[in-house]
């Protein structure tokens, strides 16, 4: 991060050259963010581990279609096997995935910062403190998605509040910095609370690793208003995104009003930030992995970032899940884990061949 | 109970012998002072020696906790960390087994400490210091945890072995009422609504393979690399369909049978739909202290009521 480099002109992060606004964005890309979607979550539906034949699986899922009555030859508990707890599971990691991934490419575009994401600006570790404190004082645990929120919204105005300590004019950096450091502060309490909460070790722990294995539908229903205000809110900004990557005199010189639109677009990614972690746990590496990935492939303009991160961000986690449910089976694997082990070289990988437009 | 007569006992040795004790704090009562009429120190049991008697023990383990009092070693047991809850009346303090605090413990000037966790080298810390450390970790089988009850014994000077032939006697009795089935009924033990099981390698495992019964988590750690304790799937658990759910997460988690049947899909299983979902008491199923006959007697209870 380094000093505060308070006015990065187009070329200030590095983009090799490339302005705003351009884009590159070829017709074929745009095909690749559905397709990778369709794909992950047939995958995601035809395996598991409990064997259901595809053709089966096939013919089920059209029986979801009204006016269609297929045999699939399932009994009874596979037929709840696949619509009522693999079915719901696939599209949680379709919207989890979205929602991270978006929050993230807001948060890079918003701080004009390529690490922001969710984790660094303390986020998550707001929602997490919440979420640790609910389950080790024995709160009802249908206070989990309302306690993680809170904890979300508390932690991003502590850090937008610290990070604007400094002075009038906001630096991306300090607000990071500010992130870290409330981010740790927030660690540390939950490190606390979990040991003087022993008992409830497993559950908190398990929580933090990531799962989208137990809500079923009632998950999907919880999530499902907040990913579309969010992703409905960010997708609305997206000229404001590319417009304040060059700098906030050049956004206000073009009539726009960054400090809004910052908070607008803060205040949007969190929400669907916090709704995401109170149903899947802690997640990592999604909201700053997938947003790059799409960055170094199509190009730096966010009309291209922010719905290809919402494509490819679901298609990577209904993967990851698929990973998470299928590698150890019949036992589970934490989803986080995987979104770090396959994430992280994934990501070097694509930083490689795409070494001209890196970061 | 195993309790009253342990205490019996105690109190008999209590009239008869009187041993100075010199580490005992001001405002103890006066000294419990014995000299073990059974036992003959020194002793040697697990790499700890005493030389006599041990008056202020530590009990950093809920179990060792539960043993000690069982025996009728409770009277010399000064502390104990913040998870023992029984018997009731047991010294509680801030101690804690899983963060343990070697400064701390010996401010209780023990003259023996029971842990069941050798975190963060605190057996060393504690050798450093001269304090005696049994370590009691948790149980594999049975015949482990009756080990530790003697070995206990041994060192506190009240011989576990009437104790450890009582609940052996209970179980088998247990065991051996069961109805003969042609077919083993199988059965979820669940430690956390995440889904975390134990297979039959663990203590409580191999403890319902003596009641006959086959745990659907053994797939799940077949070479045990999750020592026994996997975190199962959701989609497995419902194919697998178990005969019989039981809950060691009841008071830990709030779950309850009403809370597994609300689970989506996991009304199409057996032991939801004829109701064999068993709420146990977390913390006896938890530890390997003499209370395991009721985990036992839960467990054969719940068996026996199905139709064989």
């Amino acid at each position: 991060m380094g000093p505060a480099r308070r006015r990065p002109g187009p070329r200030g992060h590095g983009r090799g050259g490339q302005g705003p606004g351009v884009t590159r964005l070829r017709p074929l890309w745009w095909l690749t963010g559905p397709l990778a979607v369709v794909l992950a979550g047939v995958a995601g539906l035809a395996f598991g581990p409990v064997p259901l034949p595809p053709v089966a699986v096939a013919a089920e899922m059209l029986n979801l279609i009204p006016g269609i009555r297929l045999e699939s030859g399932l009994d009874e508990r596979e037929v709840a096997v696949l619509l009522r707890l693999r079915l719901p599971r696939v599209v949680l990691g379709l919207l989890v995935g979205a929602m991270l991934a978006l929050a993230g490419a807001a948060y890079q575009g918003v701080f004009r910062n390529p690490l922001a994401d969710p984790y660094l600006l303390g986020v998550a570790a707001g929602a997490g403190l919440a979420a640790t404190a609910v389950i080790a004082l024995d709160g009802p645990r249908a206070l989990l998605p309302a306690a993680a929120f809170t904890g979300a919204l508390a932690a991003i105005g502590l850090t937008y509040l610290l990070g604007a300590a400094g002075g009038r004019e906001r630096s991306p950096a300090a607000l990071i910095l500010a992130g870290v450091a409330v981010a740790a502060f927030l660690e540390a309490g939950q490190t606390w609370l979990m040991q003087r909460h022993a008992d409830d070790l497993r559950e908190i722990y398990s929580w933090l690793l990531g799962r989208l294995a137990t809500g079923g539908w009632s998950d999907v229903r919880m999530l499902l208003p907040y990913v579309l205000v969010t992703s409905v809110v960010v997708l609305l900004h997206r000229r404001e995104l590319d417009v304040l990557t060059v700098g906030d005199e050049e956004a206000a010189g073009l009539g726009l009003h960054p400090r809004r639109s910052r908070l607008i677009l803060v205040a949007a990614a969190s929400l669907g930030t916090a709704a995401a972690v109170s149903v899947s746990g802690l997640i990592g590496f999604v909201g700053v992995i997938v947003p790059h990935t799409v960055r170094l492939l199509a190009g730096a303009s966010y009309r291209a970032i922010l719905p290809l991160s919402m494509l490819f961000g679901a298609a990577f986690l209904m993967l990851a899940d698929l990973i998470a449910r299928t590698a150890v089976a019949p036992a589970e694997v934490p989803i986080g884990v995987i979104t770090a082990l396959f994430g992280a070289p994934f990501f070097v990988l694509v930083l490689r061949t795409h070494r001209r437009v890196a970061l | 109970m195993a309790v009253a007569r342990g205490r019996r006992t105690l109190a008999a040795i209590f009239a008869v012998v009187t041993l100075a004790s010199g580490c005992a704090s001001p405002d103890e009562p006066t000294p419990p002072a014995a000299s073990a009429p059974s036992g003959a120190f020194p002793v040697t049991v697990g790499g700890v020696t005493l030389g006599e008697r041990p008056d202020r023990i530590v009990s950093l383990s809920p179990t060792a906790t539960e043993v000690l009092f069982a025996i009728g070693a409770g009277p010399q047991v000064v502390a104990v960390d913040d998870q023992s809850d029984y018997p009731s009346g047991v010294p509680v303090t801030d101690l804690s087994g899983f963060q343990p605090n070697a400064e701390a413990i010996s401010a209780q000037s023990p003259d023996l400490v029971v842990i069941a966790n050798d975190i963060n080298g605190i057996v060393k810390a504690l050798t450093t210091l001269r304090i005696p450390v049994y370590l009691a970790p948790a149980a594999t089988s049975l015949d482990d945890a009756f080990r530790q009850w003697r070995e206990l014994g041994t060192l506190t000077g009240h011989p576990a072995d009437a104790l450890v032939t009582q609940v052996g006697t209970e179980i088998d009795k247990l065991v051996a009422d069961l109805p003969q089935r042609a077919e083993p009924l199988t059965y979820y033990y669940e430690l956390g609504p995440e889904l975390y099981s134990a297979t039959s390698t663990t203590f409580v495992g191999a403890l319902l393979g003596r009641a006959g019964l086959t745990n659907v988590a053994d797939p799940a750690d077949a070479n045990a690399a999750a020592g026994g304790y996997p975190q199962l799937n959701q989609e497995f658990l419902v194919k697998a369909n178990p005969d019989l759910i039981f809950l060691a997460d009841v008071t830990c988690c709030a779950q309850s049978a009403a809370t597994v049947a609300a689970r989506p899909g996991w009304d199409t299983m057996t032991a939801v739909r004829t109701k064999q979902i068993v709420a146990l008491d977390d913390d006896v199923a938890s530890r390997w202290g003499p209370r395991v006959v009721d985990l036992v007697r839960a467990v054969t209870d719940a068996v026996a009521k199905v139709p064989a």
